[in-house]
């Protein structure tokens, strides 16, 4: 089907008023889970179709390239809207969650048409080839996000959504500048284009601010430290699913995204070797890992710790980035991946948590693990994922990263990698202290959580043990996609 | 709450302004006509949906400050103000459909009449476009109702 790469997005985008429009809170939730699903064949059709190497091209509206917007797959966004398709499909069914939550049932239409626009707006960003329609999508998947958040049961979800939103508008406008310089210079928004016109003015102080903007501004939505204050408050007085689904996808993509403006707009030699950006990198990444795992040690709320350990996570992804080789995008593009799964788990988890206690912190977790077995099991196996243990799918990324690291001569760095993994372990070990070695509080839960919640669980934390194991989808194709990427020709 | 009680009071006030009252009937009338003025000079030059689209419901807003909310919600009652945003999204997307299901590539807008490319493009541009109009009146309808006590579609 020739127009697949449009439909991945326009999907999800007339999906979202079909909601408003269809209204019925079960009729509206179905029709939902099954725009998401579709999104997710899309992608996968998508990606089988860009494993030969090549790239998808689709013109909106009949204009060709530089003129017109162009939709451009290639292995490393397809891997990427298949990542973003697949939690969306896995964590939507879920929805806005029963007990106490502030959405009335008669509202929660809204909950899933916001849903489906911010998949669509992060699948956006993933699959445009035309840099200014990359900040619309930006926008889209934000404001949705924002929304999202604000419909958290406790009162500081609105805060927290509100100092996102202030920041994410400051990212977002930083991005935008640096798109206007860019087109000031070039007169172009093609990203391809760009590439091919940047060369011969990269040496202008525009072009300098243009990559400065840029950088910070997706910085922001990155989370990357010292950017990351939004994030802890975002992701945990969010709603379970917006929480799991966001704090898999929403970085990720912002992720791509800078590596692709590195790769793909600036090129590695102007990025790497005139501006330095893997000295930049390296320290911001090296103290995201310690910061975020050290703070994540402190957290009383496991939503918290989780979030924090985001940021640390992040962290990783940024290492890999900032060495500028083959081995080292690879490592940092399957995190993308291993990241999501192990966190998306961990976050449905606690939705799990949740749904049966009301309370997600860890004074309140005590000897839970006997009322509540098959969800704890799921902690461990995440838990273990962030750490980075052999056997799940963290593994194989901090495997990249060790490799990379040893092999651009920094071995200090290696063990860094494997230093911080001891701190995941120490705040991993605190939650799992609590659930299964302390006795459980009288008010304890009596059963496990609902089957609705917990195959979903499941559902991403096996996953994330089977891609600790069999690497050919995730490090395979994430390898290639380096490769496709750094050889300069997206 | 007492922010609807203030605003309860400023539209019991107004209501005794017989210059603001009076200006205010005159005007919205042109207000609402400029505002598809705007919209459909969009297709020779300056002008299109979004600006439309604010500028129609500047007006609504307009009768509603100094009429009050209850008035506005008779002529545009919450629940039709959330409808048409979505419906507005549609058209847009709609249009995208249709030009696929016409052969062409989303939004070609050429392929919307098989005999005259250039009708087609017209067309496409003009339903496009008041989609666009369409949704940013109501979202911003929305978005006041929301400001002005109760939120839209309750």
């Amino acid at each position: 089907m020739t127009h697949l790469p449009v439909l991945q997005i326009a999907l999800p985008l007339i999906a979202a008023p079909l909601c408003v429009l269809l209204r019925h809170a079960r009729a509206v939730q179905i029709f939902a889970v099954l725009v998401a699903w579709a999104c997710l064949g899309i992608a996968l059709a998508l990606l089988g179709a860009a494993l030969p190497g090549g790239a998808i091209s689709y013109e909106l509206g009949g204009w060709p390239a530089p003129l017109g917007i162009e939709y451009r797959v290639d292995l490393a966004n397809a891997f990427v809207l298949v990542v973003v398709s697949a939690l969306g499909a896995v964590v939507l069914p879920i929805g806005p969650g029963r007990r106490g939550h502030a959405v009335p049932p008669r509202r929660e239409y809204l909950f899933y048409a916001s849903f489906l626009l911010c998949m669509a707006g992060l699948m956006g960003v993933a699959i445009t080839g035309d840099i200014f329609n990359v900040f619309v999508f930006l926008e889209i998947s934000s404001l949705a996000a924002y929304t999202l958040i604000a419909l958290g049961r406790q009162r500081q979800a609105l805060r927290a959504a509100f100092s996102y939103l202030m920041m994410g508008t400051i990212g977002g406008t930083f991005v935008l500048i640096g798109i206007g310089f860019l087109y000031q210079m070039t007169g172009t928004l093609n990203m391809a284009d760009l590439q091919r016109l940047l060369p011969a003015v990269q040496q202008s102080r525009s072009v300098h601010a243009a990559f400065a903007f840029l950088t910070v501004g997706i910085g922001i939505k990155l989370a990357v430290f010292p950017l990351h204050q939004w994030l802890p408050n975002a992701y945990s007085f969010a709603p379970p699913a917006v929480s799991a689904f966001l704090a898999s996808t929403a970085t990720k993509v912002a992720y791509y995204l800078l590596v692709r403006l590195a790769f793909g707009v600036f090129g590695t030699a102007y990025v790497f070797g005139a501006l330095g950006l893997g000295a930049l990198l390296l320290p911001l990444a090296l103290l995201a890992m310690f910061v975020g795992a050290l703070a994540a040690i402190y957290q009383s709320d496991l939503k918290r710790l989780l979030a924090y350990s985001s940021v640390s996570q992040i962290g990783y992804m940024i290492l890999g980035l900032s060495f500028g080789t083959a081995t080292g995008l690879t490592g940092g593009l399957v995190h993308i991946a291993n990241h999501a799964l192990t966190k998306g788990g961990l976050f449905l988890a606690v939705a799990c948590i949740v749904a049966q206690t009301g309370s997600s912190a860890l004074s309140d977790l005590r000897g839970l693990s006997r009322r509540m077995p098959w969800t704890f099991a799921a902690i461990a196996i995440g838990g273990l994922g962030l750490i980075g243990a052999p056997g799940t799918a963290g593994f194989v990324s901090k495997w990249y990263l060790v490799l990379a690291a040893l092999s651009a001569g920094r071995p200090e760095v290696a063990f860094a990698v494997l230093l911080s993994s001891l701190l995941a372990g120490i705040y991993v070990w605190r939650v799992l202290e609590a659930a299964w070695f302390r006795d459980p509080v009288q008010s304890a839960p009596r059963g496990e959580a609902p089957l609705r919640i917990l195959i979903p669980t499941w559902v991403l934390i096996g996953a994330s043990l089977y891609f600790g194991v069999f690497t050919e989808w995730t490090a395979g194709i994430a390898e290639a996609a380096a490769r496709q990427l750094l050889e300069g020709a997206p | 709450m007492s922010d609807s009680d203030s605003m309860q009071r400023w539209h019991l006030r107004m209501r005794e302004k017989p210059v603001l009252r009076i200006v205010a009937k005159r005007f919205i009338p042109f207000v609402l006509l400029f505002a598809l003025y705007v919209q459909f000079h969009g297709d020779y030059g300056p002008g299109g949906g979004f600006q439309a689209g604010v500028i129609f419901a500047a007006g609504l807003i307009l009768y509603a400050m100094i009429f009050g909310r209850e008035a506005l919600e008779k002529v545009a009652p919450p629940r039709a103000v959330e409808i048409a945003a979505a419906l507005g999204v549609l058209l847009y997307t709609g249009v995208g459909v249709a030009t696929m299901l016409g052969g062409g590539n989303f939004l070609a807008y050429g392929a919307l009449d098989s005999h005259d490319p250039m009708h087609g493009q017209h067309l496409g541009i003009l339903l496009v476009e008041a989609g666009v109009g369409i949704t940013v009146a109501a979202v911003m309808t929305a978005v006041y109702f929301c400001y002005a006590g109760r939120g839209a579609g309750e």
